[in-house]
């Protein structure tokens, strides 16, 4: 396992790149600590997929460094990296039984046949696919297949990280829950450092002890899914993080009150320095629906089964409620926002509160 | 219930199913009449039962021919099969070489049987022949109108320039299908180059091969035209192909009794033999 | 209105749709909800004329339409890939059936400017498909279908190659284009959660047969059997096994769980329980709901929810809560079922309501 160190690395597929859209990564300047868990999570094109091939070794990094445990890896190949992938679409080599698809990674490296069984066995226990030891690969489910993508990179017992490039879009929902909590549990146990490439926030969000949220090109925010939910540091990773979105409208801040039009919000605090474009930012689940506060005409209620959520119209803008299973919405609607559920954005960067 | 559409359908392939009867039922049905008969082409027809039959499976000549082409499918097979492989491997997978290798590949394929015999049929003569004229030079005394070898040299090395490609571009097509990760996860997995092509690529590969074992297996099990053009079965009959000795049988002598039986002899034995590589290959498929 | 009569596909000796029987109205939005190879796809095609059932047969307005080819029916498909032609610009691509079907000029631009208007797609006519996100591209194809015209618009998961973002935008406005194009739209995913948010009626898969069909939140909250539950439900559904045993439910350590009021007079012998994750809680819902002590195996945190991975018994629930509550793994916490919320099946997995009690 390593500590792995992205020192100010930047990349283009161009070959003279000039300007900052030329990147298709902007600089990255960050250490992803040993055996921690980190997803990174953006929109396609984001730049997420280049920076995992960066450190896997796929891809050498225009400018920059990258240091395993210390160590310059930036001209090393992948092998010599010595780390493990698994791919968006599960790599199985098909004509090999699911024993000699874990055993190839150690059969390549020259491991004495005896190690090489007592691994594979330890892992085929690992990844629960004992009882197909013996079984053609190519006949497996999709998510059975990505078991062994993963158990190829954990049968070496000296990798120095585990990396995966969207590893659950091909499988079944049912199943994403099972995977993900295994890989959880994994990390628990074996205190690998893995770094989770993926879309859909909530894999990101379960998966990892730090998120790093991305967007064209550069790293928007780093931080634990609880601070990106509560305190989300530009609009977008509001937007990004959480379902539906944060609520973002613009207002007009004076000392302690927010004005969106004609309607008067108590902030928590006096934000700091608010010039250029400001606007209030709310996630749905801190608007509470009730009978007193500010009046919205309800468009649409949309019953997803364990919460509703309710699209209405607030001074002519939309806004989104999330209210409980059993809740109803009232004759008159009215909302409320709950104070610690604000944040204030001056130019789509959130400003800090004060007292 | 679905009436009106299976009409349709059938409406749809009846000119094939014509054309089909007059091209290739219709003579066949007359390939049968004519080996069961005696006739000089002049119409007047007596019986033969299984005569022709018996004659041919126990003539030496039959067998000979047979054995030849046999030896010569296997030949070329144990050389284009893996030079195709090999070539496809070394193919550029994308920019502007891509295109280039391709049209470069089609080009023999295009060329038709008759003028790729008169090509090597020049090519090949000690006197003018660029081939030919500068082996002699350089030492090496190569005749393929006197020497069987030299015969078989030329034609082998003719088929081979003429069809390999035919097996490279099926095993690109096969090789380009195969996504990036696999190559990137073998990487990762430490993977020989060896390891890549026998576990990655030859599998991706397979069923484009068995197509183009298939393929190369009947084309040149039927070889005619380019041997005839280049040697006309020669020198003795040391080239002389199942085909040619057929056309010689039924046009040189118009022994149309013994060349009908014949030809149904050779079809079955190619309808046979393609059959069997055929379920051995795709059952070799299913086990794995 | 589209009408599947005990349909059944056999294709060699595999049974890819078993006795389908289905009614769809016009102007309906309904939704195929089943795991990949449960037969979405194949009923889909069945549908449009692109195969004929082995058995049974399909009749759209009173008309006998099986074995009848798609060309000749009014129907749009929209797939899980872009597919777009790429050399003709946005316009000309959903003008494309226009044009076949031989509209007039003036009639084929405000169609067009229409459609565009409706999906979001006006500032990118002049573009070609390939130089657009993969959301628009698939808006694309959407406009297409539904310029169509067609009395029928099948959708093959459109949205599952597109970011989850994407996908959560498109998802949102996709009921309102439908209730304005007024055609029957089939729409297939694997993600009960799409279902959810989409409405309309669901049909739930499950090798090759509809287990229950009906208002999408009736089939989520109600369902008919066990199989319905466990298609319906993401994360997945609890279940346990428990004997009954005169009022309660027994469970482990002697803890009993009350047989709902309604249901007190079912036979005493075993039935399997379920609950959703959101209706097992760490603190008391009400009086009613009886305390378990379950392992932790893995705590979940989205940001505004935890999901806790439990050990209860030989089976493995998943709790959902709001809030961030982490728990080591093998930590023993107290967990509430409410009796309020708990479905019961029979052992054939049938379920058991009081109506069905009644009858």
């Amino acid at each position: 396992m390593a500590r792995i160190d992205v020192n100010h690395v930047r990349h283009s597929y161009l070959p003279n790149p000039q300007k900052e859209a030329d990147f298709a990564l902007r600089e990255v300047h960050h250490t992803f600590e040993d055996g921690g868990a980190y997803a990174l999570l953006g929109p396609s094109g984001c730049g997420k997929t280049t920076l995992l091939n960066i450190i896997s070794g796929l891809l050498h990094p225009s400018h920059g460094k990258l240091l395993f445990n210390g160590r310059d890896v930036t001209n090393l190949s992948t092998q010599e990296r010595n780390i493990a992938q698994v791919f968006q679409f599960p790599v199985i080599y098909d004509t090999m039984t699911v024993y000699d698809n874990l055993a190839f990674p150690l059969r390549n490296r020259g491991v004495p046949e005896a190690d090489v069984d007592r691994k594979v066995r330890e892992t085929l226990e690992m990844i629960d696919l004992a009882s197909w030891a013996r079984k053609k690969a190519r006949g497996l489910t999709a998510d059975q297949k990505q078991k062994i993508s993963l158990g190829r990179g954990l049968v070496r017992s000296d990798v120095n990280a585990i990396l995966f490039d969207e590893p659950l879009t091909v499988i079944d929902p049912h199943m994403k829950w099972v995977l993900r909590s295994q890989l959880k549990q994994l990390h628990r146990r074996f205190g690998y450092t893995m770094v989770y490439v993926t879309h859909d926030q909530t894999e990101a969000l379960t998966f990892a002890d730090q998120v790093v949220v991305m967007y064209d090109g550069g790293i928007v925010q780093i931080g634990t899914p609880a601070e990106l939910f509560e305190r989300p540091r530009h609009t977008f990773v509001g937007y990004f993080i959480g379902s539906p979105g944060m609520n973002v409208m613009p207002v007009a801040v004076e000392g302690k009150t927010a004005m969106l039009g004609s309607q008067r919000i108590e902030l928590p605090g006096a934000p700091k320095a608010a010039s250029g474009a400001v606007e209030l930012g709310i996630r749905p689940e801190y608007v509470r629906l009730g009978r007193d506060g500010m009046a919205v005409s309800v468009s649409k209620v949309e019953d997803v089964g364990r919460h509703k959520v309710v699209r209405a119209k607030l001074e002519g803008r939309d806004i989104a409620a999330v209210i409980g299973e059993d809740e109803t919405v009232p004759a008159e609607p009215k909302v409320r926002f709950d104070p610690a559920g604000i944040n204030i954005y001056a130019d789509s960067w959130r400003v800090e509160m004060g007292a | 219930m679905d009436k009106t559409w299976n009409n349709k359908a059938w409406f749809l392939v009846l000119p094939v199913l014509v054309l089909v009867a007059f091209t290739a039922v219709i003579p066949l049905m007359t390939v049968v009449n004519y080996s069961v008969q005696d006739t000089f082409g002049n119409n007047v027809f007596t019986w033969a039962g299984t005569e022709w039959f018996e004659e041919l499976l126990s003539s030496s000549r039959f067998w000979e021919a047979m054995v030849r082409n046999l030896i010569f499918s296997f030949i070329i097979l144990a050389i284009e099969v893996p030079l195709g492989i090999f070539i496809a491997l070394n193919m550029p997978k994308k920019g502007w070489g891509v295109p280039v290798c391709l049209v470069l590949m089609s080009l023999p394929l295009l060329i038709p049987w008759n003028v790729v015999g008169t090509i090597w049929q020049v090519f090949g003569r000690s006197d003018i022949g660029l081939m030919g004229y500068y082996l002699n030079a350089i030492g090496i005394d190569y005749n393929y109108v006197q020497d069987p070898f030299d015969a078989w040299v030329t034609i082998i090395i003719m088929d081979v320039w003429h069809w390999t490609s035919l097996v490279v571009l099926l095993c690109y097509a096969g090789l380009v299908s195969i996504p990036d990760a696999f190559y990137q996860a073998a990487k990762i997995d430490g993977a020989s180059r060896w390891a890549v092509f026998r576990y990655i690529q030859l599998p991706k590969m397979q069923r484009v091969l068995l197509i183009a074992v298939l393929l190369r297996f009947m084309d040149s099990f039927m070889i005619y035209t380019e041997p005839f053009v280049v040697t006309g079965g020669g020198p003795g009959n040391s080239t002389t192909f199942l085909s040619i000795d057929l056309v010689k049988t039924a046009l040189g002598q118009f022994d149309l009794g013994p060349a009908a039986a014949m030809s149904l002899v050779y079809f079955l034995i190619i309808l046979l033999l393609s059959w069997v590589f055929y379920t051995v290959m795709t059952n070799y498929d299913a086990e794995r | 209105m589209l009408e599947l009569r005990n349909v059944t596909k056999t294709v060699g000796a595999v049974e890819h749709i078993r006795d389908v029987s289905l009614t769809l109205q016009h102007g309906s939005l309904n939704v195929l909800l089943g795991p990949t190879l449960s037969g979405k796809t194949s009923l889909m095609r069945l549908m449009a004329g692109l195969d004929v059932p082995t058995s049974g047969s399909v009749w759209f307005d009173g008309h006998d339409v099986t074995g009848t080819p798609v060309q000749k029916r009014k129907i749009a498909m929209v797939y899980q890939q872009f597919i777009n032609y790429p050399a003709m610009t946005v316009y000309e691509n959903i003008a494309s059936p226009l044009r076949v079907a031989g509209v007039e000029q003036a009639k084929i631009d405000s169609q067009v400017r229409e459609a565009a208007a409706l999906l979001k797609l006006t500032p990118y006519l002049d573009r070609t498909p390939l130089s657009l996100s993969g959301g628009q591209q698939q808006r694309t194809a959407l406009a297409r279908a539904i310029v169509k015209n067609a009395s029928l618009v099948l959708l093959d998961e459109p949205l599952a190659n597109l970011d989850y973002k994407l996908r959560e935008e498109l998802r949102a406005e996709l009921p309102r284009i439908f209730a304005a194009a007024g055609t029957i739209f089939v729409y297939a995913t694997t993600e009960p959660h799409e279902a959810l948010l989409l409405g309309g009626n669901t049909a739930t898969l499950s090798e090759g047969r509809i287990t229950q069909f009906g208002p999408t939140i009736d089939v989520f909250r109600k369902p008919v059997d066990l199989v319905t539950a466990k298609t319906f439900a993401d994360p997945p559904l609890n279940t346990i096994v428990l004997a009954k045993k005169g009022a309660d439910f027994l469970l482990d350590g002697g803890v009993k769980l009350p047989v709902p009021a309604e249901l007190v007079g079912i036979a005493d012998g075993n039935y399997t329980i379920g609950f959703q994750p959101h209706h097992l809680s760490l603190e008391r819902p009400n009086a009613g709901a009886v305390p378990v002590r379950a392992k932790v195996t893995i705590t979940e945190i989205t940001g505004s929810e935890s999901f806790i991975h439990l050990d209860f018994a030989d089976v493995r629930w998943v709790m959902l809560t709001h809030g961030i509550r982490d728990f080591e793994t093998d930590a023993v916490v107290e967990v509430f079922i409410d009796p309020r919320h708990i479905m019961v099946f029979d052992e054939h997995g049938r379920a058991v309501t009081a109506q069905k009690l009644a009858a």
